[in-house]
């Protein structure tokens, strides 16, 4: 079996330089990214950190006021149709008409889409459990993310969109939805975007990132080249520090007194010199998990 | 096969789905010969990117552990890996130098740690014979 390489493919989104404010509040600030067709791509931020703006430009529901939003190589906003037709949007808080029940939110949500494939619909609302005679509002909130990631799927979509999908959710249901991620890429290529505050989540099952801190990009790129361009050492100083050290080529996110834990940018050769000018010792070094990646750029200090 | 992923502790995830499927190899939970799961069955049941499952795959393909026949899926290599020992013993080092770290900080005598590395290589034969 062969999966597409990402790297070879062309851009399903491609935002360049976007720019959006609310009032004084700058959200987004020359944001550029590219998603690949047939990857899966994790944006990860803090609450506040502008995903789910980013989200509603791609939706064409804003638009942008500096640079360009191309979905399928189209304006999402001037285009919504041809654009929103091969999306399939699950959003944190799923917006479902609450006195439908669930046979007829499907058939409801079937005539907006002339590719739904009614099978794979009814096969999902098996394998999810949910019961076609229910009123929506009377579901779970588990039930009810299942219910809009079976809309959000049924029509396979080019591109899945989800926007923390896994929110507030219990493990199984959080399995389920990951699970319909794997699918939706294992399948003739299909992409997902899918923003997430659960970093586990997003190492495991992305094969790009971007991280969004104060509406600006950290870091975009393959997951790999983002790990392998950091490193996790563990200092040790000659002298207990009183506040986090600043050093060169790093970031630094935790310790006390005389051992800290920082994160390493690419340039090998510039933390152990500017560790070695503090006077302080590597005492291990390591690959990073994306989480310990994450708090190092969202709450570390240096540069 | 039983493999289990964590995405917390910095080793990339297709470096624990190769660790591990040698180690099943190893112990004799997997049988010569045996087919493991398709690349997509196995990205479901771990919940990882079907990439990840793929490029695990290739490494052990690679180091000689599995062998794919076209159109058929891929199976445990009935040969022994065909890895030089000097390769296999570098690639031993790095867990060797670990297992001596923490022995060390245990106060644990050199003696100790080769005695149970050989009752652990005990029970493992006990398992692989069942």
């Amino acid at each position: 079996m062969k999966f597409p390489s990402p790297s070879s493919a062309d851009a399903v989104v491609a935002l360049n330089n976007v720019t959006r404010k609310f009032g004084a509040k700058t959200v987004l600030n020359g944001v550029s990214l590219y998603v690949p067709r047939g990857s899966v791509f994790g944006l990860v931020g803090e609450n506040g950190a502008g995903k789910t703006t980013l989200i509603k430009h791609i939706l064409g529901l804003l638009r942008a006021e500096g640079g360009t939003v191309r979905v399928f190589d189209m304006d999402p906003v001037r285009s919504p149709v041809e654009t929103l037709g091969r999306i399939g949007y699950l959003s944190e808080q799923p917006d479902l008409p609450g006195w439908m029940r669930v046979d007829e939110l499907l058939r409801y949500s079937q005539a907006f889409y002339p590719r739904w494939d009614a099978a794979y619909a009814e096969d999902m609302r098996a394998k999810f459990g949910l019961n076609p005679a229910q009123r929506i509002k009377t579901l779970s909130k588990g039930q009810q993310a299942k219910a809009g990631l079976l809309i959000a799927q049924a029509h396979r979509p080019e591109l899945l969109l989800l926007d923390e999908p896994s929110s507030g959710l219990d493990p199984l249901v959080r399995r389920d939805i990951l699970e319909a991620v794997i699918r939706t890429v294992a399948d003739e290529g299909r992409t997902v975007f899918f923003s997430s505050h659960l970093l586990e989540e997003i190492e495991r099952v992305s094969d790009h990132i971007a991280m969004l801190h104060h509406g600006k990009l950290a870091w975009c790129g393959p997951l790999d080249e983002i790990k392998a361009q950091h490193r996790f050492f563990t200092l040790r100083f000659a002298d207990a520090q009183a506040t986090p050290p600043v050093l060169a080529g790093a970031r630094c996110f935790s310790g006390l007194g005389r051992e800290w834990s920082v994160i390493g940018n690419g340039h090998r050769q510039e933390l152990p010199l500017s560790a070695a000018a503090a006077g302080a010792e590597i005492v291990a070094e390591r690959a990073p998990s994306l989480h310990e990646i994450f708090v190092a750029y969202a709450g570390g200090s240096g540069a | 096969m039983q493999i289990h992923i964590s995405a917390t502790d910095g080793v990339p995830i297709y470096m624990q789905i190769v660790r591990q499927v040698k180690q099943l190899a190893a112990t004799g939970r997997l049988a010569p010969g045996e087919e493991i799961p398709p690349i997509r069955a196995l990205a479901e049941t771990l919940v990882v990117n079907p990439n990840t499952v793929a490029r695990a795959y290739l490494e052990l393909e690679r180091a000689g552990i599995v062998t794919k026949r076209q159109g058929s899926g891929t199976y445990l290599s009935a040969a022994p890996s065909p890895l030089s020992r000097r390769e296999k013993l570098k690639a031993l080092a790095e867990r060797a130098d670990a297992l001596l770290v923490e022995a060390g900080h245990l106060d644990v005598a050199l003696e100790d740690v080769v005695t149970l590395v050989r009752e652990r290589a005990a029970s493992f034969q006990t398992i692989a014979k069942k």
